[in-house]
């Protein structure tokens, strides 16, 4: 069971998208995962064949609990196993997911442990994440349902058309206009609430107790971002306007380059540096909570395509679908509580990466420049780092190279 | 577009976004994202549904207007000018 963040200690199996014998490559994804936070889809963090699963879905196992064999390609099983230290540190999936070491017998599957009860709305059966999240509302036994869906998965209308009346179908009620079609009602009840509500706890209380964080704040100009922005947008059909998140995250991304202290992961003792650059965006999820999935490779990839993936990431959090590796691999966090209004945000750092930058709110001040004073769109930019890693005149500087790509958007 | 069909479209937008609001109860003259808790990518969302629903492109100048449901619906009805 891979880590999915700092903040997740079990995950609930809901189901295999593999069998025994099928050929795997990097980045397919493999099984869905239920944790604390959302439904996730896991990836393989290697090219392979599956040899063996270990678990039934339904089964609720702690994170590091062995998942799935897996037999390297192109490889008898007698070859060196893959380096396990990279690809750990590659991708925490690595460690449930491990290939067997070399000669050694195949371990049985651990039935004799006992199991955690079964949630009775996730037996191994098909059926969409909506369907679930309804069946679970509605207190449906999913496993009492036929499917209608694709491969006879059982899809939201099958649990609403067992709910009866008990749900309004779409378009059959004085009020269709609520009940939209695309809209899905992620509300997943006070259990997963409460649940977030622990993993959020658990991971800020780690953070605070073993990060020693430092605090900066400056504020910065962004008539220049703005006016490019808007210039931009005016030519924009509207599915393709970009939000000004989008060039925070480009800025960020781009002064990190200068800042390789600040991107990375504190682990065992040590700071591990890391080359590339995922950006961790906190999301706050409509039911309440938080999570912070990363947009990944964000210095290499131009505006509009980081735009896109940005508004599919908010779209996919929202929803509950997220991959693993957007969850376990972000090198630093970025929150943007500006939207409610706050000037300025002093994040918690999410172990174990080792910095967070906040932005707060755009607002019109009073800013001198040049012997003149004139009105600006100003914004509070902050860090938050562990000192463990980097220490205030590193902060300071990366700070200042945020502000010196905000003021040429062309650039960015 | 008539102010029946504006509300049906501008609801229809927002169910898309807020699908666990109350819009029956919502006061026309509150500020949405506010009284929605709208963030930007929402209200993008929602200017985006409502190029769908009508095929009207609000341009960003024109956001202001879209603050309340009442101006939503005088945006889309005052002869609004079809999406290029």
């Amino acid at each position: 069971m891979p880590s999915l963040g700092a903040d997740m200690e079990t995950g609930t199996l809901i189901e295999w998208r593999v069998a025994p014998g099928d050929s795997v490559r990097r980045g397919d994804i493999v099984a869905l995962v239920d944790t604390d936070k959302a439904e996730i889809e896991v990836e393989i963090f290697c090219d392979g064949v599956i040899e063996a699963l270990l678990v039934e879905p339904g089964r609720k196992v702690p994170v590091g609990t062995l998942l799935a064999r897996l037999r390297e390609p192109a490889a008898e099983p007698a070859q060196p196993a893959v380096p396990l230290a990279n690809v750990a540190v590659a991708a925490p999936v690595a460690e449930s997911l491990a290939p067997p070491p070399r000669s050694a017998p195949p371990r049985p599957p651990p039935p004799s442990t006992p199991p955690q009860p079964l949630d009775p709305t996730r037996p191994g059966v098909r059926a969409s994440p909506l369907a679930r999240r309804l069946a679970a509302d509605l207190g449906i036994d999913l496993a009492t349902l036929t499917g209608t869906g694709d491969g006879g998965a059982i899809i939201r209308e099958d649990v609403e058309r067992a709910a009866g009346g008990r749900t309004p179908a779409p378009g059959a009620t004085p009020t269709p206009l609520i009940a939209s079609p695309i809209s899905s009602p992620p509300t997943g009840g006070s259990d997963r609430s409460a649940g977030m509500r622990r993993a959020i706890a658990a991971a800020m209380s780690r953070s605070k107790r073993e990060i020693p964080h430092y605090y900066l704040a400056t504020r910065v100009d962004l008539t220049a971002a703005l006016h490019w922005l808007g210039a931009e947008n005016a030519r924009r059909p509207v599915t393709e306007r970009m939000l000004p998140a989008a060039l925070l995250l480009r800025a960020v991304a781009l002064a990190l380059r200068e800042a390789p202290e600040l991107n990375g992961h504190w682990i065992d003792g040590e700071f591990r540096p890391s080359e590339a650059i995922h950006i961790g965006v906190a999301i706050a999820l409509r039911q309440g909570g938080l999570i912070a999935p990363a947009l990944h490779d964000v210095d290499r990839k131009p505006l509009p395509q980081l735009m896109d993936e940005l508004r599919d990431l908010v779209a996919r959090a929202r929803a509950g679908s997220l991959r693993s590796s957007e969850l376990s691999d972000a090198t630093i966090t970025l929150t943007n509580l500006g939207e409610l209004g706050v000037e300025t945000v002093f994040g918690v750092i999410y172990p174990p990466q080792v910095a967070i930058v906040g932005f707060g709110r755009v607002r019109e001040e009073p800013w001198a420049a040049q012997g003149m004073l004139g009105v600006r769109p100003v914004v509070g930019l902050t860090l938050a780092a562990d000192h463990r890693a980097s220490d205030g005149h590193r902060g300071a500087r990366f700070l200042a190279a945020i502000d010196r790509q905000l003021q040429s958007p062309e650039t960015l | 577009m008539n102010p029946d069909e504006a509300r049906s479209a501008i609801a229809r937008a927002l169910a898309r976004i807020a699908p666990e609001a109350d819009l029956g109860g919502l006061d026309p003259r509150a500020d949405l994202r506010e009284s929605l808790d709208l963030d930007s990518m929402d209200f993008l969302n929602f200017v985006v549904g409502l190029h769908a629903e009508t095929g009207i492109e609000v341009p960003e100048s024109d956001y202001p207007e879209l603050a309340t449901f009442a101006g939503c619906i005088a945006y889309l009805t005052a002869g609004a000018r079809p999406g290029a």
